[in-house]
C-alpha cells in the first residue's frame, strides 16, 4: 500500500483551515493518507474527527513548542521526520502561503522538488501525476517527480471525490526544531467585514456592473460573492459610475483575475473588461440583455434581471450545502 | 551591508502569454520580456533600506537564458551597483528546485547580509523558490513580506497570510520575499540611467558555481492548450435560472 503524508493547517482558532479538504482529498487518491497536524502541546487533537470525516485513515499531531513563534520550520521539521516514521512515498500540502513555504524547505532538505498548485492527481510509475492549470486556465499540463519523493501542494478547493469519511487512529509525536527561522512577534486575524478574498489572485470572483444601478444596490453583489466565498469585482462602468472604489476594477487597465469560477453580473462584457476575466476557468453571467457579448464568453448565462436571479441563486445554493 | 536582489524576466502579462506545447516550458519568445512587478517592488524595497543603512552594495541577480540586458540596465538605473546574470544552456527548462540550487549557489559567493526576493512570479506562479534558497543556506525566510523595516541586525515586516496579517522579525543574513502591498519602483533618473553603463554585470557559467543539485527532477507529460472560449449555456429565466444555475455549479465542485 502506498502510503502518503497531508499535512493540514489550522487556522488560529484552532480549527481545520480551508485547504485541509482537498488535501486530503487528492493524498487519498494515491494512497493511504496520513494526516499530520502541527500544534503546540496539548492542542491539535480536537481536529482529529473532522479529519476522520475528510478521510484521514490515521491522524499525526506532532507537538512542537515553538509553532505558534518558529515561522513555518517547526511543520518542515514534522513532515521530514514523519516521511522517516511512516516510510511514506509522497507529500501533499495545501498551496497556502505557508504550504509552500513548507514545500519548498522540505523539497530541499529531502533532494527533491514540489509539483505545485496541483488541480488534480492520479497515480503514476513514478508515484504519481499531477495535474496543473496554467495562465489562468489557458493551458493545462500534468507533471511528475523522478529521482526523489513526489511533494504536491493542492490548490485549495480544487475538484476530487471526497474520500470514504472514517474513525481515524490518533497518535502523537514531539517535534524538536533546530532549524533557523524567522520569528513570529504576533497574529492578526483580519475583522469578519473584511475576510472577503482580495481580488488579485483569489479563486472566485463576483463582479458587478452598470446594471447593479447604484452603490446601495451594489450590496447584492457582495451578497453574493460572501455566499460563494468570493472576492468582490467590478466593471470600468461601475467604478466610473462611482459603485465602488477603483481598486476593484476588473479589466485591461484594472485588475486582471484568472479565478476559478468568474461570476459577472449585470456587466455587458466589453472587451476592456473580457481581457481582465476572460481566462477564467468557468464563467457565469446574468444580465438581462440577450444580446450582451459576455454571453460570447461564459460557460453559463442566463438572460434575467439579476436583482430577481441573484437572491434565489444564493437561496439555491445555502440549500445545497 | 550587502544586498542581493533577485529579479526574473517574465512574459508581460498585458499581452497573450503562452507554453511551449512541446516542452511545456513558457514560450519566452511570443511576447514581450520585462521584470516581474513584484520583483521592481522587492528592488525599490531593497533599494530604500540600502538608502537607509551605512556603505550598502546592492546587487541584482538573475537567472535567464538569452539576453536580458535591458532588465539589468533597468535595474542598475534604478540604483543597483552591480549586476549577476546566470546563464547556461544546461539550465534550460529548471525547475524550481534545481533553479534554487543555482541560486543559492551564487547568493552564497556574494556573501550577502539580505536577499531579496519577489513572493511569486506572474509566469510560474510557484511561490517555493525563496523559500527554496533560505533552506539551502541555512538562513530564516519572512516570506509575503510588507512594512520592511532593517534595524541594526534584524529584519522585521508584516506577512500576509490567509485571513490576516502577521508581524514577523529575523536576524540577519536573512531571505525575504516581498508582497503586492510594497510601493512601485522608482523611475530610473537621468543621471541614474547614464550612469549604468558604467556599472559590472557579471555573467555567470553554472561551471562557475558550487552547486549541488537535487535527485529531485520534475518532468512536464503533457501540455493542452485550451480551445478558445466559446459561449456555453444560456438560459432565459422563467424562474428556474437560479435553480439550474445552482446545480450548474455544485456539478462543477464550484460552490
Amino acid at each position: 500500500m502506498t502510503t502518503v503524508l497531508a499535512l493540514v493547517e489550522l487556522t488560529e482558532s484552532g480549527a481545520l483551515a480551508s485547504g485541509a479538504a482537498s488535501t486530503l482529498a487528492a493524498a487519498a487518491k494515491i494512497g493511504n493518507p496520513i494526516a499530520i497536524v502541527v500544534a503546540s502541546p496539548g492542542k491539535g487533537k480536537n481536529v482529529a474527527a473532522d479529519l476522520g470525516a475528510l478521510g484521514a485513515a490515521q491522524v499525526v499531531v506532532a507537538e512542537s513548542s515553538t509553532v505558534a513563534t518558529a515561522l513555518v520550520t517547526p511543520s518542515v521539521d514534522a513532515l521530514d521526520a514523519a516521511i522517516d516514521a511512516h516510510k511514506a512515498d509522497a507529500v501533499f500540502l495545501p498551496n497556502s502561503g505557508d504550504g509552500r513555504e513548507i514545500a519548498g524547505r522540505l523539497a530541499v532538505r529531502r533532494r527533491t522538488t514540489v509539483l505545485v498548485d496541483a488541480v488534480d492527481v492520479a497515480k503514476g510509475k513514478n508515484v504519481l501525476i499531477a495535474t496543473h492549470s496554467v495562465f489562468g486556465g489557458g493551458f493545462t499540463t500534468t507533471s511528475e517527480i523522478t529521482g526523489g519523493i513526489p511533494i504536491v501542494t493542492v490548490r485549495q478547493g480544487a475538484a476530487a471525490d471526497r474520500p470514504v469519511a472514517g474513525k481515524p487512529t490518533v497518535s502523537t509525536v514531539a517535534v524538536e526544531s533546530t532549524s533557523s527561522s524567522g520569528v513570529i512577534d504576533s497574529t492578526e486575524t483580519l475583522a469578519s467585514d473584511s475576510t472577503r478574498p482580495e481580488l488579485r489572485g483569489a479563486e472566485r470572483v463576483v463582479s458587478g456592473g452598470r446594471g447593479l444601478g447604484s452603490a446601495e444596490k451594489f450590496a447584492l453583489v457582495e451578497q453574493l460573492a460572501d455566499t460563494l466565498g468570493a472576492a468582490v469585482g467590478a466593471s470600468r462602468a461601475a467604478v466610473d459610475a462611482g459603485f465602488v472604489a477603483p481598486s476593484l476594477q476588473v479589466g485591461q487597465t484594472g485588475v486582471t483575475v484568472s479565478p476559478q469560477l468568474y461570476v459577472a453580473l449585470g456587466i455587458s462584457g466589453a472587451i476592456q473588461h473580457r481581457a481582465g476575466m476572460q481566462t477564467a476557468d468557468t464563467i457565469v453571467a446574468i444580465n438581462k440583455d440577450p444580446d450582451a457579448a459576455i454571453f460570447q464568453v461564459s460557460d453559463f448565462g442566463i438572460v434575467g434581471d439579476v436583482f430577481t436571479v441573484v437572491p434565489q441563486l444564493i437561496a439555491a445554493i445555502e440549500a445545497k450545502r | 551591508m550587502k544586498i542581493v536582489v533577485l529579479m526574473k524576466q517574465v512574459p508581460d502579462t498585458w499581452g497573450d502569454r503562452r507554453l511551449d506545447t512541446s516542452t511545456g516550458w513558457v514560450d519566452r519568445a511570443s511576447s514581450d520580456p520585462v521584470i516581474d512587478e513584484i520583483n521592481e517592488r522587492a528592488l525599490e524595497a531593497a533599494l530604500t533600506v540600502a538608502e537607509s543603512a551605512k556603505d550598502a552594495e546592492v546587487v541584482v541577480m538573475t537567472m535567464a537564458p538569452g539576453d536580458v540586458s535591458e532588465s539589468l540596465k533597468k535595474a542598475l538605473a534604478m540604483g543597483c551597483d552591480s549586476a549577476v546574470h546566470i546563464c547556461d544552456d544546461s539550465l534550460a527548462g529548471a525547475d524550481a528546485g534545481l533553479t534554487a540550487a543555482v541560486i543559492a549557489a551564487a547568493v552564497r559567493a556574494q556573501d550577502a547580509d539580505l536577499v531579496f526576493a519577489g513572493n511569486e512570479s506572474t509566469d510560474g506562479r510557484g511561490g517555493l523558490v525563496p523559500a527554496m534558497i533560505a533552506e539551502y543556506l541555512g538562513l530564516p525566510h519572512l516570506g509575503t513580506l510588507g512594512d520592511i523595516v532593517v534595524d541594526g541586525s534584524t529584519v522585521r515586516g508584516v506577512r500576509r497570510i490567509d485571513g490576516g496579517t502577521q508581524a514577523v522579525h529575523a536576524s540577519l543574513p536573512a531571505v525575504i520575499s516581498v508582497n503586492e502591498s510594497n510601493p512601485d519602483a522608482r523611475f530610473p533618473s537621468f543621471k541614474g540611467i547614464m550612469g549604468a553603463k558604467k556599472k559590472p554585470v557579471v555573467t555567470l557559467a553554472l561551471a562557475d558555481l558550487d552547486v549541488t543539485a537535487p535527485a529531485g527532477r520534475s518532468a512536464v507529460l503533457s501540455t493542452t492548450v485550451r480551445p478558445a472560449r466559446s459561449a456555453g449555456t444560456v438560459v432565459t429565466d422563467d424562474g428556474t435560472a437560479a435553480e439550474q444555475l445552482a446545480d450548474f455549479l455544485v456539478s462543477n465542485r464550484l460552490v
